[in-house]
């Protein structure tokens, strides 16, 4: 297909290949560099393993049939994540510039298409940071016996317990009132939280350290927070395998349901979170692909990523679920004892005479002879299968299901603190992709002085995050992440997404691509990469994104809250969003999603008004020397 | 004589399984759940058992009321069931008619609750006095909250690494200055093709590529 739109002046805007040998052979070039190949594998390693892979994928692998995900999981990863990911970075080695640079050299009227990445890239590092300030305040709270959300506080008369720990549980009161402050709608903000203020103050200036020289700085600092998570997962494997009731749990994950591959939300949710997984339309990979060496075999790179982010996801579904596994089988054997206690309570009989084995026959023999007052006691339901599913994805999995598993794990707060440190680790290396994809592109557009180094460059950035970021630490602080991660993060990254590769194919062009890869690696792309590249893979976003639009359009904007004083507390209650909203949507998902055309208009706009500005002087000039 | 005596013993003993009955205005149900707390180690509830259990209970009423010598006769059970739970009233020494109030049998209950709890190797919940709840264990707090000293530790090794790479930077920065400043005075005339090679404006240098590509006769 020869379909390439005309794109002037290409040639003079990017280097060629005879540039490119000379810069690399004499080094000649200050744009920083990888110390080895480890350093570069290891940080996109870690840009692409975040959070999501921890709380997000299970869930969605548990909904959606079990082990019969994995199978739109793994084909989307193939077809949709490793062209994408191949494409950032080629044109990052090629071209040599961040996401912005990068555009724009490829036409200057694309620019729009790096600066929403940043746009992008700046909003969900803010939200992406706030969740790393909770999971440290988490973290320094992990280094005392008994661990503090395992006690509720007593009420002032010292016989019970405050009413709204004693009518959820432990975890959800310490998550919701002490860590959080919950109030009860997105409205009320009732002034900042201290304790997550201090925290976000510590995660910004942790990040600030790490990336404080660029590269440099980052490169060492990924050698831990890439690496450790596997450990402690391998680790956490071990321990939870050992638990009662961890296998239940391993089994309700992966048991096959081959129905849920017919359902269209399936496949779509599978493509959803592989595009999410992989970070793409960030703008970090193409900047960190653009340190590397110019003959760097990055198809090789796309496809080990691609077989560790897939694997990391399972790896990561299994260790979870053995511990939700254990947990739900606690509170399905609590439910039962409790059950015992108190038909044994109130028919008198000896303690011997109703176990858990016999449970189900003696209830029933109970119930057919005194139906009445087993109905008047109130008997929960015990359901393994509820147990399993509730709580778990999002914060509801890390800080609720999970705090709760550990506090019944002997050794308590060393499980507690391997395990923040771990998702503290994850974090914090997928937010140096972030922070690359902020810092470099405000550096392209010059928003910067020149002298400034990259020291400054990193403060300014994190100090002005910082002070945004205070917007999460008010008491509606949570509803706002929600906000953020549903808006922010979605439809504005499939729409850059889709707008990237349409630009590589249809106006930077296939053909030269494949010199391009051809002079860097060796070999032309196979057919798999031209037909996922023209066809499959923009094909598969559209879908995803027209998809989205229109559920998005469909479903009321309601949003849960915590609220002691409603109906349905302790579960959370739904309540519709206040109308000003819609602007703030609008902010977090129309503006850079509308960055790439609204540039592209404002430019030629300037253009034309420059050329008519500058040829009537100069017809001035000839019509008077005449 | 002797049936005098019979029947006076006989009406004391109706007289108090009067005092004592299920929902007994001045009693309290008591329900143990011994097999629960000690598994395997479990003991038998026998008689010797509640014999013993009165007696901790005349104990804890005469440590609440002082003067008062409370015996072993003056707790009265009645409505014993094979859950292991019955109901107690306390007589007055002094009339065994009278029962002693409520409020003054909890009171002495509570101020000597772990005693009667340990007499029995349970605990609050095990042995259950139904009417009477047990002041909960305050949550522990430790005097300085350790989340603090974490968080001062973390935030010292950061802020000292910080401080650490700007100095060392700029140390960095004034050598390589006064490196360059060297090399100037001796070679003016090399041209700096660094500065050409990494135009940042998005328009390539051509200063150094071969003419050749663009004159092409």
């Amino acid at each position: 297909m020869r379909l390439v739109f005309p794109n002037r002046g290409l040639d003079l805007r990017i280097p060629n290949y005879e540039d490119l040998e000379r810069l690399e052979k004499e080094e000649a070039s200050d744009r920083p560099k990888w110390d080895n190949k480890a350093q570069y594998i290891l940080t996109c390693v870690g840009f692409c393993i975040g959070i999501g892979n921890v709380w997000r994928f299970p869930y969605l692998c548990q909904s959606h049939g079990g082990g019969a995900f994995l199978i739109p999981y793994l084909i989307l990863l193939v077809l949709e994540g490793m062209p994408l990911l191949l494409l950032e970075f080629a044109i990052g080695q090629r071209l040599r510039k961040g996401s912005v640079g990068v555009w724009r050299a490829i036409n200057p009227y694309l620019t729009g298409i790096g600066i929403a990445s940043m746009l992008v890239s700046f909003l969900v590092g803010l939200y992406y940071n706030t969740l790393i300030a909770w999971i440290m305040w988490y973290f320094f709270n992990s280094f005392q016996d008994p661990l503090p959300w395992s006690q509720c506080p007593l009420s002032d008369n010292g016989t019970e317990f405050v009413p709204e720990c004693q009518q959820s549980s432990t975890v959800d009161y310490y998550f919701y009132r002490v860590t959080l402050n919950s109030s009860a709608s997105i409205a009320d903000s009732e002034g900042l939280h201290w304790p997550i203020v201090v925290c976000l103050l510590a995660a910004w200036t942790l990040i600030c350290i790490c990336y404080i020289r660029g590269i440099s700085t980052s490169g060492k600092a990924v050698y831990v927070t890439a690496i450790l998570p596997y450990i402690v997962l391998a680790i956490f494997l071990i321990r939870g395998l050992t638990l009662k009731g961890a296998l239940s749990g391993i089994k309700f994950l992966f048991t096959p349901d081959v129905d849920e591959l017919i359902k269209p939300t399936t496949w779509l949710d599978a493509g959803a979170q592989v595009f999410y997984a992989f970070s793409i339309a960030w703008g970090g990979l193409i900047s960190f692909s653009s340190y590397n060496p110019v003959h760097n075999n990055c198809m090789q790179d796309a496809v080990i990523l691609t077989a560790i982010t897939g694997f990391t996801s399972i790896y990561a579904a299994t260790v979870t679920y053995t511990i939700i596994g254990f947990r739900a089988t606690e509170k399905y054997d609590n439910c039962v004892s409790e059950n015992i206690i108190t038909l044994l309570n109130t028919f008198d009989l000896t303690e011997d005479n109703i176990t858990t084995s016999n449970y189900e026959e003696v209830f029933n023999q109970l119930n057919s002879s005194y139906p009445d007052t087993v109905l008047g006691l109130d008997i929960k339901t015990c359901d393994m299968h509820k147990l399993l599913s509730e709580g778990v994805e999002g914060t509801g999995l890390a800080f609720i299901v999970f705090t709760e598993a550990i506090t019944k794990m002997p050794g308590s707060p060393a499980w507690s603190v391997l395990f923040f440190i771990m998702l503290l680790c994850l974090g914090v290396s997928t937010l140096f992709g972030n922070i690359e994809g902020v810092v470099v592109p405000l550096k392209d557009l010059h928003m910067f002085p020149k002298h400034w180094p990259q020291e400054a460059l990193t403060g300014t950035t994190c100090v002005v995050a910082f002070i945004i970021s205070l917007l999460f630490a008010q008491n509606s602080g949570l509803y706002w992440v929600t906000l953020f991660d549903n808006f922010a993060g979605s439809v504005p990254l499939l729409t850059i997404g889709l707008f990237e590769l349409l630009a590589v194919v249809y106006i930077y062009g296939i053909d030269r691509l494949n010199e391009d890869l051809e002079f860097m690696i060796g070999h032309k792309p196979s057919i798999f990469w031209q037909v996922s590249w023209r066809l499959i893979s923009p094909l598969i976003i559209l879908v995803i994104l027209v998809f989205y639009l229109v559920t998005q359009a469909q479903e009321e904007l309601t949003y849960l809250v915590w609220d002691p004083n409603s109906e349905e507390f302790p579960s959370l209650a739904t309540i519709p969003y206040p109308s000003w909203i819609s602007a703030v949507i609008f902010l977090l998902a129309g503006v850079p999603s509308l960055a790439v055309p609204v540039y592209a208009l404002f430019r030629l706009v300037f253009v034309c008004c420059k050329k008519k500005f500058v040829s009537r002087p100069k017809i001035r000039e000839i019509s008077q020397s005449d | 004589m002797l049936e005098k005596i019979i029947f006076l013993l006989c009406s004391l003993s109706a007289l108090s399984e009067q005092l004592c009955a299920p929902d007994a205005s001045d009693g309290y149900k008591v329900r143990l759940s011994i097999k629960t707390a000690l598994g395997d180690q479990a003991y038998v509830w026998n008689k010797n058992e509640m014999f013993l259990f009165r007696a901790t209970l005349a104990f804890a009423m005469r440590n609440q009321i002082s003067g008062q010598d409370f015996e072993v006769s003056n707790i009265v059970v009645c409505d014993e069931t094979p859950r292991v739970s019955f109901w107690f009233v306390v007589t007055l020494p002094a009339n065994s008619s009278l029962l002693v109030d409520k409020e003054k049998v909890e009171e002495a209950v509570r101020k000597s609750r772990n005693r009667i709890n340990s007499a029995f190797l349970l605990t609050d919940k095990t042995l259950e006095f139904i009417g009477i709840p047990p002041t909960l264990a305050a949550p522990v707090k430790p005097d300085t909250p350790p989340w603090l000293i974490v968080f001062g530790v973390v935030m010292g090794v950061v802020g000292a690494g910080i401080v650490f790479l700007l100095v060392s930077s700029v140390v960095q920065r004034k050598r390589k200055d006064e490196k360059t400043d060297d090399e100037d005075i001796g070679e003016e005339t090399r041209v700096k093709t660094v500065e050409n090679g990494s135009a940042s404006e998005g328009v390539y240098n051509m200063s150094f590529s071969d003419d050749d590509r663009l004159t092409k006769m």
